[in-house]
């Protein structure tokens, strides 16, 4: 039995330990937002935040996230879009969209570590996000656009 | 640029039914199109609705004010369901936010259901205006009606319809009354002078689905308690299975069933993870056949002496092989270039279900619906493997997590709905990575010999080019090619040729000849087809011509194109963004290249630097002239997109075959490109007057020879292989 947290809310799932959390997402409990890539954590499509770290959700046993506090993609939006989310429609990041959860999930942890990175933290901390789109520049640009709208929202919030 | 058209009578076809025609054309440049007419002028039955104006199958209007926009291509990206809902919503008169879409389900109404040789946009643009202002047509005849007035002193706006006097009526209000009105056969749509959203950057429609992780993909649809396979298929291509054990894989917890189907064999369980350590655990014993033999080098081997061989003679102007016979300072140069996957982000896969003689599939398919001479599209190949008719199959479109020709193959979906038939329940068949890129249909490996001759002023006299690939066109459809294509009768492959066979620069002397072989790995379309291989060649080997006679290859290309005024205006283009006569910064160097394809025109200019034998694209501008442009920004995406997909190929791509088995297997050995390799992209876009050309794989071709020709002013080296090794 693996217990534990998803999106806020506690979860209990009969499984071994050793079972990838993204095929306990996905198919028990319903969270396809979280996508399969490759399987061996190469592309980041799978990227969820672990108590808070990006974290590649296929190479990670159920077993390991026991008592922790998982969020995914649908997860991010509970209390309307993030400003992560809200720069990336701004920006029109996505094209096929596949790998855009894992981007997104990525970059809000980037964002959570360094609010305002440099191209060149970009580049090093996305890089294990691949998008077969070539979406980079624009995801380089809601980066930054996301950086800005939380500085906004902060100082909104404090005034 | 056209090759023949023929016109095939519906009745050769017992499969082509209710009076429809296809027109089959073989467009160098587009590869194979086809565009399926229907005889009658209204579609008899229409895909069902229950909204209360269904003036035609892609567009509904309901009592609450809801516009839904039916998309019958496929999404994988390139922003058909954001550009296709622009032309109706344009023709409609219906501001954008009321606009939402839907896939189409595969249905006849649409026609040919295929997403392919960028040709979404192209195909629309006639239709889906149409069928836009044929429904505000109908609404301002229903306000007519009921104000008892002229609909010609009519107006619409923002989904109203205004009176002179200034009442109005929503088209919600209307949507009955325009249900009961016979549609109109024609109207006239809108000039371009009276365009207010077909050429504005509007917002997708799809991206707050995709940056919510709302978007359903194949992987993602489907009834939520559907079992999932994975099949074991042969390491070999076209290998047999002899026998198999299945006992152990069924003694693991999870793991349902096991059974043979016709790509290999199938593990059912519980889940993903469940059917993959039941598939570990099968004991397969496979009969290889007799491409266990054959590796990279039996290869490139047969295409070197294929190429040199007498090949087909696609075109001969003028006396290109006495002139180079008879030359003793020819310039020659060969290519070669390897199998590419697709790699696809969404490994292949499809849901299906067969209850009560009917089947219903879920898939992210690029081939919906189509006529049985091409294999039939994925609604026919899954009825034929559940054992079902079509009209008992429902085939339900998905989001594609990417496509580039791909997903134009049905094989996944031969697969998902021959497990149905056999089941119980439903079932989703997923593929590992692995078994994605092992089991591609690849872009065909080639070798081309090049010869050229200059004149006094060094400009090309005479040029032969001598190609040899595998015909996806053979594969595709092997008992179709001699008919309407009797010409060709298996020799000659147009998909395998374009951009090379047509290529622009004016040369008295032009000999290209093109050698089939036939060869054990599958192969399929890739995004730009032949323009992958035969635009680095052309623009590889004009460059070559242009340095080795000291001209500039910029001015050098300009002058053989002065009768291309499309080629000149976005090379020219090009050039001037990139300063093209300053000088590049400090270890840096500029190549260019100039490709038509789908109907666009794409010149690029690359700057790169080498270091320790890496070269790094810094920088790309492109200039783009597809047209009339839909969606500035859409198109400006594509580019991007264009050229990353190039520079992955360029610089990384590359499958080689080892004793009958494709060699690589994940983004390990596979690589892509990251974040960190994204050169700035600059797109500037030269429009034309001209109807829309196609923007989903035009950006792709020109990168390769533009990077591979700022390489050449580095380190004087010509690249003649891709992937490039320094």
């Amino acid at each position: 039995m693996a217990s534990f947290s998803v999106n806020g809310e506690h979860r209990e799932v009969d499984i071994q330990a050793s079972h990838p959390l993204l095929w306990v997402l996905r198919e028990r409990l319903g969270l396809t937002g979280t996508k399969f890539g490759c399987g061996i954590g190469q592309c980041g499509a799978c990227t969820v935040l672990v108590d808070g770290a990006p974290t590649r959700s296929c190479q990670t046993p159920v077993g390991s996230v026991e008592g922790s506090e998982v969020t995914t993609i649908e997860g991010l939006a509970a209390n309307g879009l993030t400003s992560v989310q809200s720069a990336w429609i701004e920006e029109q990041v996505p094209q096929c969209g596949y790998c855009q959860s894992g981007q997104i999930v990525s970059a809000t942890a980037l964002l959570n570590a360094r609010p305002r990175p440099t191209d060149e933290e970009i580049d090093q901390f996305m890089a294990g996000n691949i998008c077969r789109c070539g979406a980079y520049t624009a995801i380089r640009k809601a980066i930054h656009r996301a950086a800005e709208l939380e500085e906004d929202r902060v100082s909104g919030d404090e005034v | 640029m056209t090759e023949p058209t023929k016109e095939v009578s519906p009745y050769d076809h017992q499969s082509l039914s209710r009076g429809a025609f296809i027109k089959i054309s073989v467009v160098a440049g587009v590869g194979l199109t086809l565009g399926v007419s229907w005889r009658a002028t209204q579609t008899p039955d229409l895909p069902f609705s229950d909204a209360a104006f269904v003036p035609n199958a892609y567009l509904r209007i309901d009592t609450d004010g809801s516009i839904t926009i039916l998309v019958d291509k496929a999404e994988m990206g390139q922003g058909v369901s954001t550009a296709l809902p622009q032309m109706i919503a344009e023709e409609l008169d219906v501001p954008w936010a009321d606009v939402t879409f839907e896939f189409a389900a595969a249905h006849d109404a649409y026609g040919m259901m295929v997403t392919g040789g960028s040709t979404a946009v192209m195909e629309s643009w006639e239709p889906l205006r149409q069928a836009g202002a044929t429904a505000r047509w109908m609404l301002r005849e229903a306000a007519a009606q009921r104000w008892g007035i002229s609909s010609e002193l009519l107006a619409t706006r923002d989904a109203r319809v205004c009176a002179p006097d200034g009442s109005e009526l929503t088209y919600a209000s209307l949507a009955s009354e325009a249900a009961k009105l016979q549609a109109p056969n024609k109207v006239d749509v809108k000039k371009p002078s009276e365009f207010r959203l077909i050429g504005q950057s509007l917002p997708r429609l799809d991206v707050e689905a995709k940056s919510t992780g709302q978007a359903v993909f194949g992987i993602d649809a489907g009834p939520p308690d559907a079992r999932v396979a994975v099949i074991a298929r042969s390491p070999v291509f076209g290998g047999r299975l002899r026998s198999f054990d299945s006992s152990a894989a069924l003694a693991i917890a999870g793991v349902d069933e096991v059974l043979e189907v016709q790509s290999g064999v199938a593990v059912v369980a519980k889940g993903y993870i469940e059917a993959n350590a039941g598939r570990d655990a099968l004991v397969l014993d496979w009969d290889e056949g007799d491409a266990a033999l054959f590796s990279d080098e039996q290869l490139y081997e047969a295409l070197r002496d294929g190429a040199q061989a007498s090949g087909h003679t696609v075109r001969d102007d003028g006396q290109a092989a006495q002139i180079l016979n008879e030359s003793s300072n020819a310039i020659s140069a060969t290519f070669r270039f390897p199998y590419l996957a697709h790699a696809t982000m969404e490994p292949m896969n499809c849901t299906a279900w067969v209850r009560e003689g009917r089947c219903t599939v879920w898939a992210p398919t690029q081939f919906a619906n189509g006529p049985a001479i091409l294999g039939g599209g994925a609604r026919q190949v899954a009825a034929d493997a559940a054992g079902v008719s079509v009209e008992d199959t429902d085939l339900h479109v998905t989001f594609l997590g990417g496509g580039f020709g791909r997903r134009a193959e049905r094989d996944f979906v031969q697969e998902a709905a021959e497990l149905a038939g056999k089941i119980n329940g439903p079932v989703k068949v997923v593929w590992s990575r692995e078994d994605d890129m092992r089991h591609d249909f690849y872009r065909p490996a080639s070798w081309h010999e090049l010869r050229a001759t200059l004149d006094a002023d060094g400009r090309p006299e005479a040029w032969e080019h001598r190609m040899a690939s595998q015909s996806i066109l053979q594969r595709l459809v092997p008992g179709w090619i001699p008919r309407p294509a009797a010409r060709f009768a298996g020799k000659h492959d147009p998909t395998s040729t374009e951009g090379a066979s047509d290529q622009p620069y004016a040369i008295p002397h032009v000999l290209m000849t093109y050698k089939r072989v036939d060869l054990p790995i599958p192969v399929g379309f890739w995004r730009s087809v032949g323009h992958t291989h035969t635009g680095f060649v052309v623009e590889s080997f004009i460059d070559e011509l242009a340095h080795k006679s000291d001209h500039d290859p910029y001015e050098y290309r300009r002058a053989l194109l002065r009768k291309h005024p499309r080629h000149l205006g976005v090379l020219e283009a090009v050039a001037e963004a990139a300063d093209w006569n300053s000088r590049p910064p400090e270890g840096r160097g500029r190549g260019i290249a100039v490709v038509e394809s789908f109907g666009s025109y794409v010149a690029q200019v690359a700057e790169v630097s080498v270091q320790n034998g890496v070269p790094r694209v810094h920088k790309v501008w492109c200039a783009i002239d597809c047209g009339t442009v839909l969606n500035p920004r859409i198109v400006q995406a594509q580019m991007e997109s264009g050229i990353a997909y190039g520079i992955t190929a360029a610089l990384y791509g590359e499958i080689n075959i080892r004793d009958g088995r494709a060699v690589q297997g994940n983004f390990t050995d596979y690589q892509m490109l990251r974040i960190g390799q994204m050169p700035e992209v600059d797109v500037l876009l030269v429009p034309s007057g001209d109807a829309p050309g196609g923007v989903g794989e035009p950006g792709t071709p020109p990168i390769a020879p533009a990077i591979a020709n700022a390489i050449f002013t580095l380190t004087g080296q010509r690249i003649r292989t891709l992937p490039i090794r320094l």
